[in-house]
């Protein structure tokens, strides 16, 4: 038998049901496996594992007094944005470094709730600001594929530790792909919900018409159970959507026949690695081969997301971050008598360089006289990049992109030069500008380095998109690989 | 759009970040560069568009006025960084 960190969260959930192992035999594997590869991935930023077996246990009493439910004993990691009373939750960030919540977030309370077993706080950009995790104040995640490379980011935690083993689930947070872009440079699944599916409440905010949490698991089934899990009205969050509950997993039924998809020519853009074009092209014609019909389509705003994105996430950024004034909570320089200077003070040694990079872009985008010109404007194009996509999903049910069009690259590689860095993500950032659903699947290898296909629906068109990546995972193997650490 | 120096000092000023002379020289270099990727937008005409401030619709979503729990003043005050008694200590804020 594989060892149990090895397992998938609904091969864990039918081993618990079953009485093959305890909740605590599996959290104390999932430590197990945290000591031997840690070191190296450095995944987590907080390790709970006092707290764990606790869960453990009551998970255990609750599943031997038949009160379990489709969380009861799994262990999972908590991106550190993801309020978690009581456990340190700190952003990746010094200015939140000895902060811990008094409440939780409503994504946690609920798989805590439903028996989930908290094994610690997953590594970050600062913030959730970056594409590589190399912006974490406190160190860098490594790829586990390469542990010379980056995991991507923001959710860079959460993507290698699903991929190394050291969690069966992590949940990340997703503003411009942080969860779908990690996911493709380890090599696993992660989706983006519709906005405004998952509350929001807890999430400590970056650019909160963009921010989304979602899953990284190591399948698709994964993801559903996850999101059936964490999905729902949420009262705290007026953005929450109020919809009747859904079964995610009930929708994966293999069969793609009939399934319109489009391929959006403007995502294959230049620059775009050969490995990577040929794997999702592979993907293409797989799924082609399963039913689905496969068109070009073409949505010619995706030039301007970029710009759209930089300027509309920096400007929630410097409103959202203006909080952080050494007063309330978080980190707090005293040495000065004068009060404005121990807050600039707070904030230029509590925030990174990135963070006071988009604060800055954002006061300047959102400033007396270039209002109209950036902040305006923006919100201007985003109306045109989303009725880009409307049109376009009156001609097919989905789109299939690369979710990165590079695999990972070395650690340092593109820290000095922000622009490269933001243009990672030019694949996943329009997705978020119109608050679509999308996830990102394991397609291929580009010299040794995972691929990941992206696959994006209209609003709530989840179960769409998890049947098509689930059908497309049960006729490969790409899913099945792990990197030899 | 280049921007001065004196820009990147005003910038800082209005998001409250101190900076040393170093940052103050990258981010001029950084943030002109960002800057200039924006130039693209203009090429769109958007007179005629109305702007999305979010892309899910929702209309003002509002509760009944009525009492809740909330959060105790002792948690409340947990993460202060100065605190005295039931308050948050700050630096004067009015000069004498």
């Amino acid at each position: 038998m594989a060892e149990l960190w090895q397992l998938t969260l609904h091969e864990a959930r039918a081993g618990l049901d079953a009485g093959s192992f305890s909740a605590v035999e599996l959290a104390h594997a999932c430590f197990e496996r945290i000591g031997q590869v840690e070191e190296r991935v450095k995944a987590y930023v907080t390790l709970t594992e006092n707290h764990a077996l606790q869960q453990a246990e009551a998970a255990d009493k609750a599943l031997a007094e038949g009160r379990g439910g489709p969380m009861s004993g799994i262990p999972v990691q908590v991106k550190d944005l993801i309020c978690t009373k009581g456990i340190p939750t700190t952003c990746s960030s010094r200015m939140l470094e000895n902060f811990v919540p008094v409440y939780d977030a409503t994504v946690w309370e609920k798989l805590a709730a439903q028996g989930a077993v908290l094994l610690g706080k997953g590594n970050m950009d600062e913030f959730a600001m970056g594409s590589s995790c190399e912006n974490s104040a406190f160190y860098p995640t490594h790829n586990p594929w390469d542990l010379g490379r980056v995991p991507g980011g923001s959710s860079g935690g959460a993507a290698a530790a699903v991929a190394a083993d050291e969690a069966i689930l992590a949940l990340g947070s997703d503003t411009g792909g942080s969860i779908r872009q990690p996911a493709s440079l380890c090599g696993v699944a992660g989706l983006k919900p519709t906005y405004g599916r998952v509350s929001r409440y807890g999430l400590i905010a970056f650019a909160s018409s963009l921010d989304q949490i979602g899953p990284v698991g190591k399948d698709v089934t994964d993801c559903a159970i996850a999101l059936n899990a964490i999905a729902g009205y949420d009262p705290r969050d007026s953005t929450s959507l109020n919809l009747p509950a859904t079964d995610f997993t009930a929708g994966l039924t293999g069969d793609i026949k009939g399934m319109r998809l489009g391929i959006p020519s403007e995502y294959f853009v230049e620059g775009m690695e050969p490995g990577v074009r040929d794997a999702v092209e592979g993907a293409v014609k797989e799924l082609e081969s399963l039913g689905a019909s496969v068109e070009p389509v073409s949505l010619p705003t995706t030039e301007y997301a970029l710009a759209c994105y930089y300027i509309i996430a920096p400007s929630e950024c410097s409103a959202n971050l203006a909080r952080y004034d050494g007063v309330k909570f978080g980190y707090s320089y005293q040495d000065t008598p004068d009060m404005w200077q121990a807050m600039e003070t707070t904030r230029q040694q509590g925030f990174g360089s990135e963070v006071k990079r988009r604060i800055m872009l954002g006061a300047y985008a959102l400033s007396a006289g270039y209002y109209d010109a950036y902040y305006l404007k923006a919100q201007q194009v985003r109306t045109l990049i989303r009725q880009d996509f409307a049109r376009v999903f009156e001609q097919v049910d989905a789109l299939v992109t690369p979710t990165s069009p590079v695999v990972a690259f070395p650690i340092g590689e593109k820290t000095a030069d922000p622009v490269q860095m933001y243009l990672i993500d030019v694949c996943t950032l329009p997705i978020n500008i119109a608050g679509l659903p999308a996830m990102s699947v394991p397609c291929g290898f580009s010299e040794g380095l995972p691929v990941g296909m992206q696959l994006i629906g209209p609003q709530l068109a989840e179960e769409r998109l998890l049947n098509i990546a689930y059908t497309y995972e049960q006729a490969t193997e790409w899913h099945k690989a792990r990197p030899g650490i | 759009m280049p921007l001065e120096r004196a820009d990147v000092e005003h910038i800082a000023a209005l998001a409250r970040i101190g900076l040393s002379e170093e940052e103050i020289v990258t981010f001029q270099e950084q943030l002109s560069n960002i800057l200039d990727q924006f130039e693209l937008l203009k090429q769109l005409d958007t007179s005629e568009v109305e702007p999305t401030g979010h892309a899910v619709e929702l209309n003002s979503v509002m509760r009944e006025d009525e009492a809740e729990e909330s959060l105790s003043a002792e948690d409340t005050l947990l993460n202060a960084p100065r605190r005295e008694g039931d308050l948050f200590r700050v630096k004067a804020v009015l000069e004498e």
